[in-house]
């Protein structure tokens, strides 16, 4: 009854949620204490009317919300201390605004794909005191169809040349290998990501022979063999023009990425990330010019507020935030300009756009009932065609990755089947002669976040837009990197450097130094 | 993992967040749905109580334990805290086993927080069983390290030219085998042992290991198979007979094992289709013999036909 009163007497109206209206410029109620940890779904946003049963942190941004003046300054106490009488109980609103992100965060995620999950699991896991940080993650498609990762072909390997790239591949699946005592969720059946530990097969010519030998094999457990052995071992293949072949004996094989990202969403709701489906559309930053310690200007901005766009909708909420991690994959080429990254004149540290873009890649899956066996590993041809066998029923998937001048339009995702016939089958049928005879049964197209630079991912803040995290670039093996990645971007967020694998050659500053980190083995 | 879980875990993709908020809701408004929770397992598969959705969300999100995707085929392993009600009785005993620590657990921090701690108590007591027994391995060498590794574990061990050496009832065991520094070992019957993936070091290191003998092992799964390759030069036989976590997929890495003569993949229960299975894995390994389900199994059976003799090895 006196909740009605008082509902009727403040009510605005259905836009009452002041759309934009902020006063006052300062950041208010940012960490809270138990608030944000048990599991609320997606937060009710405060509105200027409606009681809340959690996050008092909430109430006190209303107070400089309000339109009008003192009297509503009033309000908001007397409904504090009512909400503080009253039992806990779920008020609803006269309008639903479930759907809202909240009014502010701590840290905002772009993208909610295996790698923002990742980073938004190793926030909550590793932040102290349990529950300090308040996690949102904007995914703008909940359902996934265009997601790099459930598109993946879920291969993992630590066949790279960049120590780095194998030190976030054994992290990987060493999380994987535990992934039930990092992802438990009580109550919940323990998961199965499906791991077939039958290896990577990387085929190389005597052009690549001398590359393959140099290759990082510390912690990887691979042996190198010769065509003689090769044949002995899969007397499938056809070895004419292969020198050298590494084959992964542990640790490699593929999964089921989308078993990953169900697991890391369940066990991230569970610790109390919040999720709002919407989309990314402005950054509001500030600027401020300083000096460094040699005398230079730098001009630093600072992201204050994301504004998040609602699905089919015109309406959008700002959230005040204080960190931004850009995991948006394909697309951060895209989030990044919203941010101001490379707007300046080419050639200078402002200037320098993140070079990451879309590229549109295919998979088939075909049919070859006298095709590879059980044993089959996930093979690599010299010329960059792959394939690997999916379950029982002598069916394998495979692609290739175009060069440059045939790069498909990224529009869409349409599958382009002249190019199977063109540019897959060809060097598949001479690499193995049981694919000759093959029955392609489907395909399907995916997004590579391609980084232009050097295939390599980007991991770390902006060295001028100071509080943007990225954690994107990957290039096709984004996710057997992803939990390390969100490691890694974790401890930089909270500790300011990296603790379990030294990222530093990742950051972005490289796009500007010039120094590549070319990595040989990208399929 | 059969049909029905990937049906399952596909379509509840996203009632899985769902059902936990709803348990969040729940304990939030403090209604007593307990008797519409516990009526899900019990009759009709949607449930007789009043919310419907919410049960059959549940439903679709906890399947019910028959369809538990790890099979509940474990010999003395419990997965949670009710797990020794779930290994020894039928469905009926396990649901009123769980519920009133459930409906504790999901109103009071500090049950849940009990319940994690024993969960997590149960997962540490496995790897304390596993942990590598280095002074032992400096003092004695690998062989009689490896050796101690199994017979504590409840295992059994042959040395070369020797008899098996066993534990009895309580787990006791002589210590004469600490002399025999140089022999190796040729043969461990690991059956029923809590042996996982850290445990394996040790019998790594036994190289001119015969016969090894895994069945009914809880935590051997397909990340273990893949471990095997080092013993690839002398192993010769192999048991993996009721290992509920072994699937198709381990099976595949086998390969290594290039000097297998006799393998017993029998009673898998994760392996979807063990007749192909088995036909796929003795193509694969053409000098080895394969004991393993029927190769009829699976098959439809028109209402003419018998059960063929399947003496006659011929791979598709």
């Amino acid at each position: 009854m006196l909740r009605r009163t008082l509902l009727l007497g403040l009510c605005r109206g259905p836009l009452g949620r002041g759309l934009g209206t902020h006063r006052g410029g300062s950041i208010l109620g940012k960490v809270e204490g138990r608030g944000g940890y048990r599991g609320s779904w997606m937060a009710p946003s405060s509105s200027s009317v409606t009681f809340r049963t959690q996050d008092p942190a909430h109430d006190v941004k209303t107070v400089g919300r309000l339109g009008g003046g003192d009297r509503d300054g009033k309000m908001s106490e007397i409904k504090k201390k009512i909400q503080s009488i009253l039992p806990g109980g779920d008020w609803n609103p006269l309008y639903d605004t479930s759907y809202l992100p909240p009014e502010g965060s701590d840290v905002v995620i772009v993208g909610g794909g295996v790698l923002g999950l990742s980073v938004a699991y190793w926030l909550k896991k590793l932040e102290k005191p349990r529950g300090a940080i308040r996690v949102l993650v904007v995914e703008r498609d909940h359902t996934y169809s265009r997601a790099s990762t459930v598109l993946s072909v879920g291969g993992i390997r630590q066949q790279f040349s960049v120590p780095e790239n194998v030190q976030l591949s054994l992290f990987s699946v060493d999380f994987l290998r535990n992934i039930n005592e990092y992802l438990a969720v009580a109550d919940d059946p323990p998961l199965d990501i499906q791991f077939n530990p039958s290896g990577y097969l990387l085929l190389a010519s005597e052009k690549g022979a001398a590359i393959m030998e140099n290759n990082v094999k510390e912690g990887a457990k691979v042996c190198l063999m010769s065509p003689e052995q090769l044949r002995n071992k899969f007397p499938w293949i056809n070895t004419e023009g292969v020198a050298l072949a590494s084959y992964g004996m542990e640790h490699e094989g593929w999964f089921d990425p989308w078993c990953l990202l169900q697991g890391l969403r369940r066990k991230v709701q569970s610790m109390g990330v919040l999720f709002c489906r919407g989309e990314v559309t402005r950054f509001v930053s500030s600027s401020n010019l300083m000096k460094t310690a040699s005398g230079e200007e730098v001009n630093l901005k600072r992201i204050h507020e994301v504004h998040v766009k609602i699905d089919q909708s015109l309406e959008y909420q700002p959230v005040e935030c204080a960190i931004v991690v850009n995991a948006a994959g394909a697309w951060s080429g895209q989030v990044a300009e919203l941010a101001g990254i490379g707007n300046g004149p080419p050639g200078t540290l402002q200037g320098t756009k993140l070079p990451v873009e879309l590229r549109k890649r295919y998979v088939y899956l075909w049919h070859c009932p006298q095709g590879p066996g059980l044993e089959t590993p996930f093979v690599i041809d010299p010329s960059g065609t792959y394939f690997r066998r999916e379950g029982l029923g002598h069916n394998y998937l495979g692609g290739c990755s175009p060069t440059e001048e045939e790069e498909p339009d990224p529009g869409n995702l349409e599958v382009d089947h002249d190019f199977f016939q063109d540019r897959v089958w060809p060097p598949l049928a001479q690499r193995v002669p049981a694919f000759e005879t093959l029955k392609v049964r489907s395909a399907w197209a995916g997004y590579y976040d391609y980084n232009t630079f050097d295939q390599n991912g980007v991991v770390g803040p902006h060295p001028l837009v100071i509080n943007m995290y990225f954690a994107t670039g990957f290039s096709g093996h984004g996710l057997q990197q992803a939990p390390a990645v969100g490691r890694a971007v974790a401890e930089m967020v909270l500790e300011g450097h990296f603790q379990t694998i030294n990222l530093s050659s990742f950051l972005f500053s490289r796009f500007y130094s010039g120094e590549k980190v070319q990595e040989h083995n990208i399929i | 993992m059969s049909p029905q879980i990937e049906a399952c875990s596909a379509v509840s993709a996203f009632r899985v967040s769902v059902n936990t908020q709803e348990a969040r809701i729940k304990r939030q408004q403090k209604a007593s749905p307990t008797k519409a929770r516990d009526g899900i397992a019990d009759t009709h598969p949607l449930g007789v109580g009043k919310d419907r959705t919410l049960q059959a969300q549940r439903l679709l999100s906890h399947p019910p334990q028959s369809l538990h995707l790890v099979a509940p085929v474990w010999n003395g392993g419990t997965r949670g805290i009710g797990g020794l009600s779930r290994v020894v009785a039928p469905e009926g005993n396990q649901k009123k086993g769980r519920s009133l620590l459930q409906f504790l657990a999901d109103r009071f921090y500090d049950v849940e927080a009990l319940r994690d701690h024993l969960l997590r108590k149960q997962v540490s007591k496995v790897h304390q069983k596993n942990r590598p027994f280095n002074h032992i391995n400096q003092r004695y060498g690998p062989y009689v390290a490896g050796a101690y590794f199994i017979l504590k574990q409840g295992g059994a061990v042959r040395f070369q030219g020797r008899e098996w050496i066993r534990p009895n009832q309580r787990g006791h065991f002589s210590l004469d085998f600490l002399k025999l520094q140089a022999v190796p070992v040729e043969a461990v019957d690991a059956s029923g042992c809590a042996i996982n993936y850290q445990g394996l070091d040790s019998l790594l290191a036994l190289k001119e290991l015969q016969s090894l003998w895994l069945q009914r092992c809880p935590h051997v799964d397909d990340w273990c198979l893949s471990r095997l390759h080092p013993l690839a030069s002398s192993l010769q036989e192999l048991s993996l007979a009721g290992c509920p976590r072994v699937s198709e997929r381990g099976l595949a890495c086998l390969h290594h094992l290039w000097n297998l003569r006799r393998l017993d993949i029998s009673d898998l229960p994760a392996v979807s289709s063990p007749g192909l299975t088995r036909i796929l894995v003795e193509e694969m390994l053409p000098s080895c013999e394969v004991l393993g389900a029927d190769w009829a199994q699976g098959l439809k059976l028109g209402p003419e036909e018998q059960p063929r003799d399947t003496a006659g090895p011929t791979p598709a």
